[in-house]
């Protein structure tokens, strides 16, 4: 049974929690006896609602806490999102402004990249297809590899750093300057204006960039492969899309979505969240990236799964 | 612009035909956590008057300021604002009340990624979705005529000085011709000549547009400029009202000390 605490629900169902792994640690050690137990865990969690203040004993159970936190801080700004989405009126003009610094100012970085990719990717696996006597292989192999996994990840972590991180101190500058509190005194919604716009553009842009960075990586591949041999380019992509599947690309195709939206939803969090002066505008822009870097890495894993499971 | 010699301190007229309260706050409450900033706020003020509100760092007037337009919700009392209730109205009827009421920043707030047309423009065309953009332009050379810097439309925040910011970010508040205007430390980080244009330009602004304001200030001889009434703040409620001469001549030291 909860005790009786004036707090929120998550935050009191939370604290208890804490109370209960803490004594469940201290038996483990043997520290207590079964008739003190009860007790000491009680005086535990009074200290611990006593004062928020009071230093975590147990530096994983409050980096326990603040994870559960920051997760529900995040679907709580998701939710928002997809609230303000739905409600007029739109920011079309915006919208268009936020597409075309998310994407079209990307285009040349994510194209060398690609190109890069490619390139490398054909230039290391030569010598091993080659022993196999599998170079006829080679454009088929580097488009399931790109097409499927490289390039709709590389791409997103290229996003992640340039937009994701972008958006964080843009947002976290605007924060600690009151220039949202400006905008809000304006008559402006300046979640639907800032956010929803931010996070709608990556979320649209991020598989159009990696569609393009696919195509450059195959045209690096091509210029690859005719670094020790000569293939024609029609041969090269006629071979390439020959192992290309239905299942390959569009499940590659779909996941983009979700990149974007991530890289587009933490960095706009971040930095509509930011405190501390400039120290947090730096901050935001930091875990922006470090963030989605990771989520597009579990989101990927994810897709993995589900891909295998209904193909 | 206007000059200094025209202006007398404590003796600016308000409009005459007014006796609206703008705003009326009673027994407004504001607490973050432990720290009770404001405790029993009872304040009025009319149409076209100017009150300079004085008090200490961390009393609680830029809190006051931001009550009014809904950036920060009170924990209790009354706050009307344009005859309505600010704590009770929906969204659009406080997207209403930001529009007849401009706030002026400390830091100025301009949009640093916009120029400075795009930043005047921007309330416009929240305001006015479909006004053609002809009439926006005139807004614009209006508002930027007005604090004497037409010349600067096409150049980004970064490129102006500290008491141009301010100019142009009071352009910006002005371009609507709000009823009530906020200001929120308006010559803080200025030289005492740029101070001095800043408060006789809020002035212009009132006797043009005849607009009511709350001016938050530490800067004495703003206070002496633009104050109809001036207003003391200490620890969550105001201790004295009086004009300029009234307060500089009171006999609390607190009051006093601000005087000198």
């Amino acid at each position: 049974m909860l005790p009786s605490i004036k707090r929120s629900g998550l935050q009191q169902a939370l604290d208890y929690l804490i109370a209960m792994c803490r004594s469940a640690m201290i038996a483990q050690t043997g520290a207590l006896t079964m008739e003190n137990k009860d007790t000491q865990a009680a005086e535990v969690k009074k200290k611990e609602v006593a004062s928020d203040e009071t230093p975590p004993q147990y530096p994983l159970i409050g980096a326990l806490k603040a994870f559960v936190m920051e997760v529900g801080a995040i679907s709580k700004f998701a939710f928002q999102y997809f609230r303000e989405l739905v409600k007029p009126p739109y920011e079309f003009r915006e919208l268009v402004k936020q597409m075309h610094l998310t994407g079209y100012k990307s285009l040349a970085l994510v194209g060398i990249t690609g190109f890069i990719m490619g390139l490398v990717l054909t230039i290391q696996s030569r010598p091993v297809m080659a022993e196999f006597g599998a170079e006829a292989w080679i454009p088929g192999m580097i488009a399931v590899s790109i097409v499927r996994e490289i390039g709709p990840v590389i791409t997103a972590l290229i996003c992640a750093g340039k937009v994701g991180s972008g958006m964080g101190a843009e947002l976290g500058s605007m924060k600690v300057t009151e220039q949202i509190d400006a905008m809000e005194v304006s008559g402006t919604n300046p979640f639907k204006y800032l956010v929803v716009t931010r996070v709608l553009a990556t979320t649209l842009m991020v598989p159009i960039l990696v569609v393009f960075s696919d195509t450059i990586a195959l045209f690096g591949s091509y210029i690859g492969v005719n670094l020790e041999g000569k293939v024609s380019l029609t041969l090269f992509f006629t071979k390439a899309f020959e192992s290309l599947d239905f299942s390959d690309v569009l499940p590659a195709f779909i996941k983009c979505f979700f990149f974007g939206f991530i890289i587009g939803l933490i960095g706009c969090y971040k930095g509509y969240n930011s405190n501390k002066g400039t120290e947090g505008v730096g901050q935001a822009s930091n875990s922006a990236v470090v963030i989605a870097s990771l989520m597009v890495f579990i989101i990927d894993m994810i897709a993995v799964q589900l891909t295998t499971l209904f193909t | 612009m206007i000059h200094t010699q025209e202006i007398q301190a404590g003796t600016n007229e308000p409009a005459n035909d007014l006796n609206e309260n703008l705003v009326e706050m009673k027994g407004v409450k504001k607490s973050f956590g432990d720290n009770h900033v404001l405790k029993d706020i009872n304040f009025t003020i009319k149409k076209g008057e100017n009150v300079v509100v004085l008090g200490k760092s961390g009393t609680g007037k830029s809190v006051l300021i931001k009550c009014i337009v809904g950036l920060i919700d009170p924990d209790g009392g009354v706050l009307n604002v344009f005859g309505k209730d600010v704590l009770t109205m929906n969204d659009k009827d406080l997207s209403e009340v930001r529009t007849k009421a401009g706030f002026l920043f400390q830091s100025g707030a301009l949009y640093d990624s916009m120029t400075v047309r795009e930043n005047l423009e921007f309330p416009v065309l929240r305001k006015y979705k479909s006004k053609p953009q002809e009439e926006i332009d005139t807004l614009v050379e209006e508002a930027l005529a007005n604090v004497g810097l037409e010349d600067t439309a096409d150049k980004m925040p970064s490129e102006l000085s500290g008491g141009m910011r301010k100019r142009i970010s009071l352009a910006r508040t002005i371009i609507l011709k709000p009823e009530l205007l906020l200001y929120d430390e308006p010559t803080t980080g200025l030289d005492p000549i740029t101070s001095q244009e800043i408060s006789e330009l809020i002035l212009e602004v009132q006797k043009k547009y005849k607009t009511a304001s709350i001016i938050i200030t530490h800067d004495i001889k703003c206070a002496k400029i633009t104050a109809d009434r001036i207003m003391v703040l200490d620890q969550g409620a105001f201790v004295a009202e009086g004009t300029f001469e009234e307060l500089k001549n009171s006999k609390d030291d607190l009051v006093r000390s601000f005087f000198t």
